[in-house]
């Protein structure tokens, strides 16, 4: 046991005097919840509006009135004609356009339909269509104002937001951000810090030393679990202080979960460095198999269920899937086991498989 | 110019000698692209909705049909009671439940009014806002084509007749907007990763040294370095475009020679960034970390994924000095909006400057002596 | 008297509280051959930097081919030539190719360049292996390879760091024989060894302890002096007096 001890020491020290690799360990979890805090978000907000108005009178006036009132437009542009749209739009002046119909406070009066015509930029798609359902909301509300008409059928949508009612974006992100860190700690440096031992030819005296393969193994990487756990409190916390993103559920039970899915990721860099023999493979490694599918299959950022089929399939077997949902179902819906025992299967399942798969790949090079 | 040329010609043999780094330029980009750009959507498909319907009328029925045929829905759960469509929504199965109550047809036909519940599961922030309006767009659609069906429009109202229309995106194809920034992306990761660790990996060889003792001036070093990685970067583009093209069916609206001329001055500045990182490192792990530091922050900040509209006025700000963000604007704005040269002046002009300041710093940072 | 090749007075370095280089002051004649001698560490590596212009010097002052290196080092560069230690071609580039490289960086035109290349390929006697990349050669050839891309744009001062360590005695040999050539041709040469018997073939050497010069002169001088009757017994006194 003194042994590994030694080992502990040894490795601490490594961590530590490595000044910094210690700093990026500790700031790159806590500058990536600002950036992502403040980076991925979608709110509609400030949309710059352009009017072609090539007729005025009081009743286009009067809607254009109910744009300004709303505070969700600003209008920059007031023109007669189309023609300067297209430059609006494609120097980003403008993000949408109503275009009155000819004579449209007439046609209104005279009984008639009035033409309205609205423009959105779509190249980003969401957005666009959010600021036409925007754009359809007020024009709607000056409708109703409008003497109404004997055929007119109205469903009145009664709407409830469960477990984000004010939908904001970090509610969203700060358990998939979670995943990312555990997986550049544990994964990422456990490889990287096992293949500097090959490269420098350390690990060779290790593996003559009496210690036991698993021995080493956790001495190498049990530094990493305790600075992984301090970077999800971290997270955690500052997530809590500048974003406000609640925890309903059991903090335990989202710390436990943390915890079987850092050995996941453990497991990971251990076999991942079993493979590789320079830092430069193992790092390369590691982005590709673990840090690239936590950001792009997890659900973290982009929806699953909008991915191609294949796609789809390929993230069940991306460990963070899971893990972001846990994290989500304890933290914003406040469940616990009885609705999370599958995910919590799934992932206890790799565990077991990985680390077994890990000390194996560890056996074999002892021969 | 002659030594310039003699250090680049080195240069592009090393890359094609090495076989692992010319995969790791050519091939993996590709690879990335094919994946990212179905993989990186917030397109809202197949959004699983669950209906509750005590009502069991033509009605319910009519609108659960269109919901469960409509391509942003797939209905996942039908029933009579709120039970099961509660325990799915905490499950995390369903991102939306409609609830139509038991007098609803009849509150339909008899008061021309009609009440349901939609329950969000708003944990996807602005995506929950978008689901919830294509139902709602349904459910209207639906209310206006009953209402003519049981009378007809009285065509002397006076009534307010909405066309819209979606420029630049008419099929709401997400990888029109994707495939440009990721394209950018990568073109951005690989030339300032490349270059980031070339002058680090030649500290590390110890054939820095050699080179520090001839003539060779700073200025002709740093062009040196940096012509190859650009035409390869260059390459990257084309061949991305190429398969964004054929397999994606990607819009180009725009002039490819203008988009080629805006990438060649962008990539001084992005590969700029790379050698200058290399000239304040001293190992190529280093290198590869601080570069991955400021990409990840360039990369976030560039409205590549999300908005630069809805982040924080200080941060959109603040990205005005992002490279990145500069020429995502002038790509999308050229690709996907047939942009010319007018339109993408102010963002051009931001970048010209920015690859002569990048390239001053890189140029007076490397020191062939140390102190 | 003679035009000198290299003039240090006082030169020093020091890292931190460290002085590597200790106010060594030496001069070197034009087409002179220049034995630096010194145990590892002694600081002997450090002094060629700043004379070749890569380390600044924290005092002192040198003149190489009479340029200052403390303001003039880019045109020193013009003149000398540098082989270091540790080998610094590219090993993925073939033998032609690093020395067209190098060729092209010191400007020599096309042509002539072209001779210089199978110039140097006949004189160490790798014509066959011109196309053969610079890391599947043998260690001896690369080093002779290193030298001669040190000599490829004719320097009037050329500067070999350790040029023979690590390499067989038949190719030591040959090593020196090129040494002496190209002094034939009025290159002067400092070199670095630490094979004490390389020192008997120098015109001049001295002798670094802990970044001093502890004696300067032609070894028969130096042994004489001493009353030593090898180089090698000279350095081992002086290096237990230190």
């Amino acid at each position: 046991m003194n042994a590994l001890v030694g080992l502990l020491r040894k490795e601490m020290l490594h961590i530590v005097r490595d000044r910094r690799t210690l700093a990026v360990l500790i700031l790159l979890p806590i500058v990536q919840v600002v950036l992502f805090g403040y980076s991925i978000r979608t709110d509609i907000k400030d949309v710059r509006l352009a009017i072609v108005d090539p007729t005025p009178d009081a009743t286009t006036l009067a809607l254009r009135a109910r744009f300004a009132a709303t505070g969700t437009f600003r209008t920059v542009s007031v023109l007669a004609n189309t023609s300067a749209l297209e430059t609006l739009f494609q120097t980003d002046a403008a993000q949408v356009a109503i275009v009155f119909g000819p004579r449209f406070g007439e046609a209104i009066g005279r009984g008639e339909a009035a033409q309205l015509l609205v423009i959105t930029d779509a190249t980003e798609p969401n957005s666009g269509v959010a600021r036409e359902n925007y754009v359809s909301a007020v024009v709607q509300s000056f409708a109703a104002d409008l003497p109404p008409h004997r055929g007119d059928i109205r469903i009145d949508t009664r709407i409830r937001s469960r477990f984000n009612p004010t939908r904001a974006s970090a509610n969203l992100f700060v358990p998939g951000l979670m995943a990312m860190v555990l997986t550049i700690v544990s994964a990422l440096m456990t490889a990287l810090s096992l293949t500097r031992e090959k490269e420098t030819g350390t690990m060779e005296a290790l593996l003559v030393s009496p210690l036991r393969p698993w021995q080493i193994i956790v001495g190498k990487v049990a530094p990493y679990v305790v600075i992984s756990f301090a970077s999800v409190i971290a997270v955690l916390a500052e997530a809590r202080l500048i974003f406000g993103v609640p925890i309903q559920g059991s903090i335990t039970l989202l710390l436990a979960e943390g915890l079987l899915f850092i050995l996941v990721s453990l497991a990971l860099g251990i076999l991942i460095s079993a493979r590789t023999s320079s830092q430069r493979v193992a790092m390369m490694g590691a982005m590709l198999g673990t840090m690239l599918p936590t950001q792009m299959l997890s659900g973290f950022v982009f929806p699953i269920e909008s991915m191609p089929r294949a796609l789809q399939i390929v993230s069940y077997i991306v460990p963070a899937r899971w893990f972001v949902t846990i994290a989500r179902g304890i933290m914003l819906e406040g469940v616990g086991l009885t609705y999370l025992w599958r995910e919590t299967l799934v992932l206890a399942v790799m565990a077991a498989v990985l680390l077994a798969a890990s000390v194996r790949s560890f056996d074999i090079r002892l021969d | 110019m002659g030594r310039t040329l003699a250090l680049a010609r080195a240069e592009v043999l090393h890359v094609v000698r090495d076989k692992a780094t010319l995969v790791q330029l050519i091939v993996v980009p590709l690879l990335q692209l094919l994946v990212l750009a179905n993989a990186a959507t917030f397109a809202i498909r197949r959004s699983p909705i669950y209906v509750v319907d005590m009502d069991r009328s033509s009605a319910s029925r009519a609108i659960t049909n269109r919901l469960a045929a409509s391509q942003y829905f797939s209905l996942v759960g039908y029933s009579s009671s709120p039970g099961d469509a509660n325990e799915a929504m905490l499950r995390g199965r369903v991102s939306l439940t409609l609830t139509m109550p038991h007098d609803f047809e009849q509150s339909l036909v008899r008061e021309h009014r009609g009440t349901v519940h939609l329950d969000v599961n708003s944990e996807k922030g602005s995506a929950a806002s978008i689901v919830q309006g294509y139902a709602i767009q349904i459910l209207n659609q639906y209310a206006a084509e009953l209402g003519a069906e049981i009378q007809p429009r009285d065509t002397r109202t006076g009534r307010i007749e909405t066309v819209v229309r979606d420029w630049y995106n008419p099929t709401l194809d997400y990888r029109q907007y994707m495939v440009p920034g990721i394209l950018v992306a990568l073109v951005t990761i690989i030339g300032t990763l490349v270059t980031a660790q070339n002058i680090a990996r030649e500290k590390e060889m110890g054939t820095l040294e050699q080179l520090n003792v001839t003539p060779i001036t700073k200025s002709e070093f740093i062009a040196a370095k940096l012509m190859p990685f650009w035409v390869l970067a260059l390459v990257d583009l084309a061949c991305g475009l190429l398969v964004g093209y054929f397999v994606f069916g990607i819009s180009m609206h725009g002039s490819l020679v203008l988009l080629f001329f805006a990438a060649g001055l962008y990539l001084v500045a992005a590969l700029g960034i790379g050698l200058w990182i290399s000239t304040l490192v001293e190992t190529q792990q280093q290198a590869m970390f601080v570069t991955f530091f400021v990409l990840m922050i360039y990369l976030l900040m560039s409205g590549l994924f999300t908005p630069i509209d809805s982040m924080p006025g200080w941060v959109q700000l603040a990205s005005e000095l992002n490279p990145v963000r500069h020429f995502v604007t002038i790509s999308r704005a050229i690709l996907v909006k047939g942009a010319g040269l007018s339109e993408i002046v102010r963002p051009l002009g931001i970048l010209a400057v920015y690859g002569v300041v990048v390239l001053t710093l890189a140029v007076r940072q490397y020191d062939k002596r140390s102190a | 008297m003679t035009e000198l090749a290299i003039d240090a007075k006082e030169l020093t370095r020091t890292f931190g509280s460290f002085t590597a280089v200790d106010h060594i002051t030496f001069d070197v004649h034009a087409g002179e051959v220049f034995g630096f001698l010194g145990a590892n560490g002694a600081g002997k590596t450090t002094a060629i930097r700043m004379l070749t212009g890569l380390l600044r010097p924290s005092s002192g002052s040198a003149r190489v081919a009479g340029y200052d290196v403390a303001t003039e080092s880019e045109s020193i560069k013009q003149v000398i030539g540098y082989m270091s230690q540790r080998f610094s071609l590219y090993d993925d580039l073939s033998v032609r190719e690093n020395i067209e490289l190098y060729g092209g960086i010191y400007d020599i035109p096309r042509a002539e360049l072209r001779q210089r290349v199978s110039d140097v390929l006949t004189q160490l006697h790798l014509e066959n292996a011109e196309k053969e990349l610079v890391r599947s050669i043998p260690l001896g050839w690369k080093q002779k390879l290193a030298f001669s891309v040190a000599l490829l744009h004719n320097p009037k001062l050329v500067f070999l760091d350790e040029p023979t360590s690590g390499v067989d005695p038949v190719t030591r040999r040959q090593f020196w024989e090129l040494i002496y050539e190209a002094a034939h041709r009025g290159t002067t040469v400092l070199v670095t060894t630490h094979y004490m018997d390389e020192a008997e073939y120098c015109d001049r050497i001295s002798i670094m302890v802990a970044g001093k010069i502890e004696a300067l002169g032609t070894p028969a001088d130096l042994k004489r002096q001493a009353g030593v009757s090898s180089v090698d017994d000279l350095f081992v006194a002086l290096a237990r007096s230190a």
